[in-house]
């Protein structure tokens, strides 16, 4: 069965395009454009894609528009998703960078609803934050927030991040008790995969596995770093993976991807990429799948 | 003492009619627009979360002085950006984050605000990387600002569209604080 990511590209030129993609080098080529790979979206795909290679599927499937920021991509995004959603059976669909909009994030929902079987749904990002704020946040099946998030997440007044309040922002140290303020509250999905200093997978509100090793410090300030962790866990699900060793799994191979790249905060996530392969095939070895 | 009197001056304002009235726009690339103009123009003003009924996604409102609503009007329609709606405040509205994390690498820098993270080279002040956020303006911000310095750099707000690049706007004056040059 297929699997969707839907996001955007930082141009404003790029039309919205779908279908199967490919990763060649450093680019992304999807219905005849070519995408570089530095964050956001695209380091999701190339991800991925780059994982998909790996564990021996087909390559997945993406629905990208050009975006920066004023919301029309996104928007012709969620309209070509509700009016068109994807054919079934489709094992699952990553949301990612789209501008939050309730209304348009609804519209989506409600037409996935409606797919029998029901596909496994992943929102990170910019899509995650319009999921929490329409209140639908556990229709979803995993989101994969970092710890500023967590903390949005778990503030039930927040309706973004920009938001949040102090008292849950100070300590990176409290992202358990966010946990079960954000399921007290009904703001999570059925399975968190958090991103920080430790990973923290968590299912129905349980925390079932902390992941902390290896630690490299430097992978924080790199941008896309997230996403690549995002990408990961989208092809160990497409896959057919369960959540929670999927979520293990795909959290120590970032931190591998780190460990194997050795980058300075001033590394970029193409970077990273080439070690990709040998950071998933020793998780998956360390998890006794390999 | 200056606490009580803080306390209960705003209890008592909250029961009276609000000296507090709201911008509107349709989308935050404009509240980013019209808040730098009006700030430029030395007016007391400040974004603000909207109050739950106003609510559609990824928005702000600027929070504004009633005395000086005529003003205002004047230099937004002067300046091709007249807010969609005025509206008196009513209801609490939510304050922007506040609350900084700096982190330190050796030669690097990285603050982060909410959910977004700028990291410097300390040695020159260059932007080395930029991370987190969630809406589709950050990445475009990043190609922007990344391998810049601080003084070369443009500022987020001046490109950014959403609250992650609002959030990106407060970490980028954090870190201009923390490495004045």
């Amino acid at each position: 069965m297929s699997w969707l990511i839907a996001g955007t590209v930082p141009r404003a030129d790029f039309p919205l395009v779908r279908g199967q993609y490919e990763l060649r080098g450093s680019e992304l080529l999807v219905a005849g454009q070519s995408v570089k790979v530095a964050r956001g979206t695209p380091a999701l795909l190339a991800a991925a894609a780059a994982a998909a290679r790996v564990l021996g599927i087909p390559p997945l499937e993406t629905i990208l528009a050009g975006d920066t920021g004023k919301g029309e991509g996104s928007r012709q995004l969620y309209a070509e998703l509700a009016a068109n959603p994807p054919p079934v059976p489709i094992a699952g669909l990553t949301f990612h960078y789209l501008l939050p909009d309730i209304y348009w994030h609804n519209q989506v929902l409600w037409g996935l609803e409606a797919l029998l079987p029901k596909p496994f749904l992943v929102a990170d990002a910019g899509f995650m934050y319009a999921a929490k704020m329409s209140g639908f946040a556990a229709s979803y099946d995993l989101f994969t927030p970092d710890v500023g998030e967590m903390a949005f997440l778990a503030d039930e007044r927040a309706p973004h991040p920009f938001y949040t309040r102090g008292f849950l922002l100070q300590d990176e140290e409290r992202v358990p008790e966010q946990i079960a303020r954000a399921y007290a509250e009904e703001n999570a999905a059925r399975h968190l995969l958090v991103k920080g200093r430790k990973d923290y997978v968590v299912a129905a509100g349980q925390i079932v596995a902390e992941i902390s090793v290896p630690n490299v410090p430097a992978m924080e300030p790199i941008g896309g770093t997230g996403d690549t962790l995002t990408g990961l866990v989208t092809a160990l699900l497409a896959a057919g993976m369960q959540p929670v060793p999927a979520c293990q799994v795909a959290a120590r191979a970032n931190r591998y991807l780190g460990f194997y790249a050795e980058p300075t905060p001033a590394h970029g996530v193409a970077d990273l990429l080439p070690f990709l392969p040998r950071a998933l095939e020793q998780a998956l070895k360390e998890a006794g799948v390999g | 003492m200056g606490f009580f009197k803080r306390f209960f001056s705003e209890k008592k304002r909250g029961r009276g009619v609000s000296e507090k009235g709201l911008l509107l726009y349709p989308s935050t690339g404009e509240v980013i627009r019209a808040e730098t103009l009006l700030k430029e123009a030395g007016l007391a003003v400040a974004v603000k979360g909207p109050p739950p009924d106003l609510r559609q996604g990824c928005d702000m409102v600027i929070e504004f002085d009633l005395l000086q609503e005529l003003r205002i009007r004047q230099l937004l329609a002067q300046a091709g950006l007249p807010p969609l709606r005025v509206a008196v405040a009513q209801d609490h509205l939510l304050e922007p984050v506040s609350l900084y994390q700096v982190k330190d690498f050796g030669d690097y820098l990285m603050v982060r605000a909410a959910n977004m993270k700028i990291t410097l080279d300390k040695r020159d002040r260059r932007i080395v990387n930029i991370s987190g956020g969630g809406c589709p303006d950050v990445p475009f911000l990043a190609e922007m600002l990344v391998g810049r310095t601080l003084d070369e750099a443009p500022k987020p707000r001046s490109l950014g569209q959403t609250l992650c690049g609002y959030s990106l706007q407060l970490a980028y004056e954090e870190l201009c604080r923390q490495c004045p040059g």
